[in-house]
């Protein structure tokens, strides 16, 4: 399998932190990979510098062979990167079809002469849009909430309704951070099994940012750890589970020298 | 439970000291003297006494709702502690006043309002009076609490008519009295002669008639609707058509039946409907705060001056006439829009606030310049603007004018209406509600931004290119930075982002301090009481923005399950 995502020695600081160092890693096509990591340890910041909201000082990022790395943030969505955000961010005073209709802008065309005219071109898009946003809302299982405010759905089904509108960008790279934070067993277990579907049948490579090590190690191919801002491993899960330095960086040295194997669960 | 109890009389008290310190603001600002030339109901009760019963109803009010969970009688001795609290302020008041001369420093503090406060009684009885009052205009406040939501709502629509008709009730009979005859039908109902107000029996009459109308339509209302609704296609379109005959007729008829002075007013309401349906899009919309949109006004008022004057004081005039100059007054003020949209691309929030305001200065200063002078008057502005013309009708007047600026008003309703449900709409909220995040979205934050710019400030060009045919002359200080203030003032009141909202504010903050000119003192007094009260009680707005219903509602229990 080809490389989707690639970093080349990306690095990205702050002042005198360096929040990412040097940071390799290549996503293979149409696999579902995650980058774990203790608090701080630089993967918000490498997925905001992937989707623009950042420009990496040093190195390149090329998505589907094309550089990305300092490209402008809706012109990265554009290219089919979509994300979600660690704090769920919808656009809390619009409907959940009102969210997932925005998602839809660069495929749509109306513009301003469209919309005050009714031109046939707004009412297709209108009817698109709206047939899409009512799919994917099936898709996400929220169907019926449709007509309510993001801000009034609960913390699972916004979740859930922010990758609906990530999707909505049809994207084939999904980044997607934290998605299971703050979700009990079962909804983790319900997301995990959504998640691997994304893939299955849309297609879509995802790039996960997880905690939650049953997560990480259920769905991965491929997990790479990050800590201070460095690439300390990169693997199948079973190899990342077994590496000592992975287990130090979560559990401390001594734990690391004590457990030897571990059974990694942060 | 004796402990929470006891903490909730504190409140209560709390509760009437604040309305009573209220109440003192306003009879020490001399609101309540200046008011009390005016009778709400002829000979009963004067404008002034009715804000400061208003205060102890509210007082009241609050102290039922805050004193239980549930109502009872204690509710009610509640109200009545806090309005006697409240009007006791007042009377110690009263008592300082008589002891001491407090005239040097409160200037309104006369003989006058000793006689208003103690119903010109004297200190004997009068005092005793003002607190039987405030304790049952307190109780008043409790009961309305205690009523159930359909009764509360008739008595509070019943006593906010009879208020609002008692109190234009000097407009109300000058525009009736073009037809004699509905003006003798109606004359019972309001104070004969000179007086003042509604007649006694016309404010009962009010009270029970809206109090009756409004419990009917909360009873009837739902089952009236549902059979409108039952109606087959063609019925319902039929009465769409109806409504639309009836508010097209309205429309044309209203200046005749307002008169010359009624119109001038409903036309400056008009301007900052335009004004306001413009700025909506910026600040409403895209979430844009822009302080210095008056400087499209100023644009579109001096670009219509400068193209259509007939003074020949300026080094340069096109001689054209309102039409002509009207699409390059609209062009320039949207071109403005641009430029001042290009340098602040990359702000937010304050500093946007900031840079706009900046901006509108700017303009305003430029039209005052020497340097600019030869070219648009400086101080002495644009003299001899002709008022716009179709063949032989000119709108020379108000109650001609009234037409074009609706004309405007119904375009820009249009444009407003079918842009907020579009792509750019969207993209215009997403971007209110988090720039980042629209922006990762797909949404090109330059475009759309300048787009509301543009927008906005074409709606409040056209509103400035009306404003100088509309005066004939322009001058800088016609565009200070209050203009600015007051439009979002009127988007803020109505309802960011509401359309129909930037109508009600509009009514309020322009159309009634104009109609109560005689108050224009306290005009800024009220608009920023009102603005406090509303941010603290109604944050979103006299009518705020509605949200589209766009999924036919099928099953909803399923809703909340993971079924993915």
């Amino acid at each position: 399998m080809s490389a989707i995502l690639s970093s080349r020695s990306v690095t990205k600081r702050f002042g005198g932190l360096v929040a990412v160092n040097s940071f390799d890693v290549d996503i293979p096509d149409q696999s579902i990979s995650s980058i774990i990591g203790p608090n701080g340890a630089g993967k918000t910041t490498f997925f905001n510098c992937v989707t623009g909201f950042y420009t990496a000082e040093e190195g390149e990022i090329l998505f589907k062979e094309e550089r990305i790395d300092g490209l402008r943030t809706d012109l990265v969505t554009k290219m089919g990167i979509s994300r979600t955000y660690q704090n769920i961010r919808l656009f809390a005073n619009l409907t959940a079809i009102e969210n997932i209709m925005v998602g839809q802008h660069p495929h749509l065309k109306t513009n301003w002469f469209d919309a005050v005219f009714h031109t046939r071109r707004y009412h297709l898009d209108e009817k698109i849009a709206l047939q899409e946003a009512l799919r994917l809302l099936k898709f996400v299982g929220l169907a019926g909430s449709g007509d309510l405010l993001a801000r009034n759905l609960p913390y699972g089904a916004q979740r859930r309704l922010e990758i609906a509108r990530a999707l909505a960008n049809k994207p084939t790279l999904l980044l997607l951070d934290e998605p299971t934070a703050g979700m009990n067993p079962n909804e983790t277990a319900e997301m995990m099994r959504f998640i691997r579907n994304l893939r299955d049948e849309l297609g879509i490579t995802i790039l996960l940012i997880e905690h939650d090590m049953r997560v990480v190690m259920g769905i991965s191919e491929q997990v790479s750890v990050l800590d201070f801002g460095m690439k300390i491993a990169e693997g199948t899960p079973d190899q990342i589970q077994r590496n000592p330095q992975v287990i130090e960086a979560y559990l401390g040295r001594g734990a690391a020298s004590g457990l030897g194997l571990a059974s990694a669960r942060a | 439970m004796p402990t929470s109890m006891r903490f909730n009389w504190v409140r209560v008290i709390q509760i009437g000291l604040i309305g009573g310190v209220l109440a003192l603001l306003v009879s020490l600002v001399g609101m309540v003297q200046e008011f009390s030339e005016r009778d709400i109901i002829a000979g009963v009760i004067t404008m002034g006494l009715t804000v400061l019963f208003l205060i102890f109803m509210l007082t009241g009010y609050i102290a039922a709702a805050r004193l239980l969970e549930k109502p009872g009688v204690l509710t009610v001795i509640g109200s009545a502690l806090a309005g006697l609290i409240s009007a006791g302020l007042l009377a110690l008041l009263v008592l300082a006043m008589q002891e001491f001369n407090l005239r040097p420093v409160l200037v309104y503090s006369s003989p006058q309002l000793i006689k208003i406060l103690t119903f010109d009684k004297g200190l004997n009885p009068g005092l005793f009076y003002l607190l039987g009052v405030g304790m049952a205009v307190g109780v008043l406040g409790g009961i309305i609490y205690i009523l159930p939501n359909q009764i509360r709502r008739a008595v509070t629509s019943g006593l906010t008519w009879v208020a609002l008709l008692g109190l234009l009730q000097q407009l109300i009979q000058v525009s009736l009295g073009r037809s004699p005859a509905v003006d003798d039908a109606l004359a019972w109902m309001f104070g004969k002669g000179t007086e003042k107000g509604l007649s006694t029996f016309g404010a009962i009459f009010v009270f029970f008639v809206v109090a009756l109308g409004s419990f009917l339509w909360a009873n009837q209302g739902p089952r009236v609707r549902g059979r409108i609704q039952a109606l087959p296609p063609s019925g319902q379109r039929s009465l769409r058509w109806g409504g639309i005959a009836l508010l097209v007729f309205i429309l044309f008829y209203l200046p005749i039946l307002l008169g010359l002075y009624l119109s001038e007013v409903v036309n400056q309401v008009g301007l900052f409907i335009l004004l306001g349906l413009g700025l909506n899009i910026v600040v409403g919309f895209a979430g844009l705060l822009d302080l210095g949109y008056v400087a499209f006004y100023a644009i579109g008022a001096y670009t219509m001056g400068v193209f259509t004057t007939a003074s020949g004081e300026l080094v340069w005039a096109a001689g054209w006439n309102f039409w002509q100059a009207l699409p390059v007054a609209i062009g320039m003020a949207t071109l403005a829009g641009i430029i001042l949209g290009i340098p602040v691309l990359g702000m937010r929030g304050d500093y946007l606030a900031i840079v706009t305001l900046g901006f509108g200065e700017i303009i305003r200063i430029l039209a005052l310049s020497d340097f600019l002078k030869p070219f648009i008057g400086g101080s002495q502005g644009i003299v001899s603007i002709p008022p716009a013309q179709i063949s032989s009708f000119a709108a020379n007047n108000s109650q001609r004018l009234y037409y074009l600026i609706v004309v405007g008003i119904l375009i820009a309703l249009f444009i407003a209406n079918r842009l907020r449900d579009s792509r750019i709409g969207r993209s215009w909220k997403a971007l209110r509600e988090d720039e980042d995040v629209a922006q990762a979205m797909g949404i090109n934050l330059v475009l759309t931004k300048l787009l509301a710019f543009a927008t906005g400030a074409a709606f409040s060009g056209l509103s400035g290119a009306i404003l100088a045919s509309k005066l004939g002359t322009i001058y800088p200080h016609s565009f200070a930075l209050l203009i600015s203030i007051n439009v979002l003032s009127v988007v803020i009141v109505g309802g960011l982002g509401s359309i129909p909202g930037v109508f009600v504010g509009s009514l309020i903050l322009v159309g009634l301090p104009e109609l109560l000119r005689e108050f224009a003192e306290y005009r800024l007094w009220i608009y920023g009481a009102l603005l406090v009260v509303m941010m603290l009680t109604r944050p979103e707005g006299f009518w705020p923005e509605a949200t589209h219903k766009r999924e036919f509602h099928e099953e909803h229990n399923t809703v909340l399950e993971m079924n993915p």
